[in-house]
């Protein structure tokens, strides 16, 4: 069975309840060990396959030089039979023999490594998509553990502190006032602004002589002569 | 990354947050250890984190099961699923008894991620409450 599919029995069965695991700790333990001796198969696998690629490597840079040296003695040989000198020719002939066994010997090295290299490279990714799997599965069983435990606390702490959980509809329209409160604050903030800068117009105006004016000694004396005539 | 560093950076943010929202942290202690994080005038909807090898979880509580008019249980289902996926970095899931929206974030964030999932968060929890309000007793 899946470990999705497991997560999901236990949970549906009612191991939701605190306490209760999902998976048996010990089996959670032995996961986790089966983890880290595959990522420790993993490091293995990559240090051999660096080890056969450079010896790959050291049998072809072998190849190309044993091939040079072929193609070199065979421009001897037939320089050899070219001045007719046979016996020097057969030399050089034989040299190529010997050359040429080594350099079978050194292909065929070269094609072991290859393949070992390719066979290696398949075994790594393998192994990386199988430990990022069994990664995953294991923290499936964690989270689910581990929120388990979350909510546990949780719960506790709210029935030793003896605050009642709201209603989700209570909380919200407690929020709402809030937030209605918060607007009314800066509503009534922009409202007073507004008259302060009312009377600072009010002032220029006045300064300006503009609009109505403070009842002067002057303008009564002139209002009490014109009442005599 | 773990409770601690998230509640001494949010504590530390005071009013200069860049999501204009206030935080205050209050660890719960337990078997996991969770932090407590309060939004100043959203105290109501705590919104509850975790810290696993591998990710942070955010979690808030929406409502109980029995919060729900039984004859809109599927319809509210429904509505769930649908609006999964538009619902901006928060997911709908069930612990327990209790409904709840969430944020998963990989251990490797930074605090401006946490500090925007959970504005994120807390926006989506209240937004749902309103929207799904008819489903509720």
């Amino acid at each position: 069975m899946s470990i999705f599919k497991k997560i999901m029995t236990a949970i549906r069965g009612g191991a939701s309840e605190a306490g209760e695991a999902i998976i048996d700790a010990n089996a959670t333990r032995i996961f986790e060990q089966e983890i880290r001796d595959a990522e420790n198969h993993l490091t293995k696998a990559k240090r051999d396959l660096t080890g056969v690629m450079a010896e790959q490597m050291s049998a072809k840079r072998e190849v190309d030089r044993l091939t040079r040296e072929v193609t070199e003695h065979e421009g001897y040989a037939t320089q050899a039979l070219e001045k007719g000198d046979e016996t020097l020719a057969l030399a050089v002939a034989e040299k190529i023999a010997t050359l040429e066994g080594t350099l079978a010997d050194q292909q065929q090295a070269h094609d072991s490594f290859s393949g070992n290299a390719e066979r290696l490279k398949e075994l790594v990714k393998r192994s990386e998509r199988q430990v990022a799997e069994h990664k995953r599965q294991l923290s499936m069983v964690k989270t689910t553990e581990s929120v388990q435990k979350a909510t546990s606390a949780i719960t506790d702490n709210f029935s030793s502190s003896n605050s009642k959980l709201l209603s989700a509809k209570d909380s919200l329209e407690r929020i709402k006032a809030k937030q209605q409160k918060f607007d009314d604050k800066m509503k009534a903030g922009e409202l007073l602004e507004s008259e302060n800068s009312d009377s600072s117009l009010q002032a220029q105006l006045k300064a300006a002589g503009i609009g109505s004016q403070d009842n002067s000694a002057n303008s009564v004396l002139e209002r009490l002569k014109a009442k005599q005539k | 990354m773990n409770i601690h560093t998230i509640a001494d950076h949010l504590n530390s943010l005071a009013d200069n947050s860049d999501t204009g929202m206030s935080f205050d942290c209050q660890p719960i202690s337990g078997e996991v250890d969770v932090l407590q994080i309060s939004i100043s005038d959203r105290e109501e909807l705590p919104i509850f984190v975790s810290v696993t090898e591998d990710q942070i979880i955010c979690i808030s509580y929406l409502w109980g099961a029995e919060e729900v008019k039984p004859e809109c249980i599927h319809a509210m289902h429904e509505s769930m699923l649908e609006m999964n996926i538009p619902m901006p970095l928060s997911s709908f899931s069930k612990i327990g008894d209790k409904y709840v929206v969430f944020g998963a974030l990989s251990i490797s964030s930074s605090f401006a991620d946490v500090e925007h999932e959970l504005a994120v968060l807390s926006n989506n929890a209240i937004e749902v409450i309103d929207d799904m309000s008819d489903y509720l007793l």
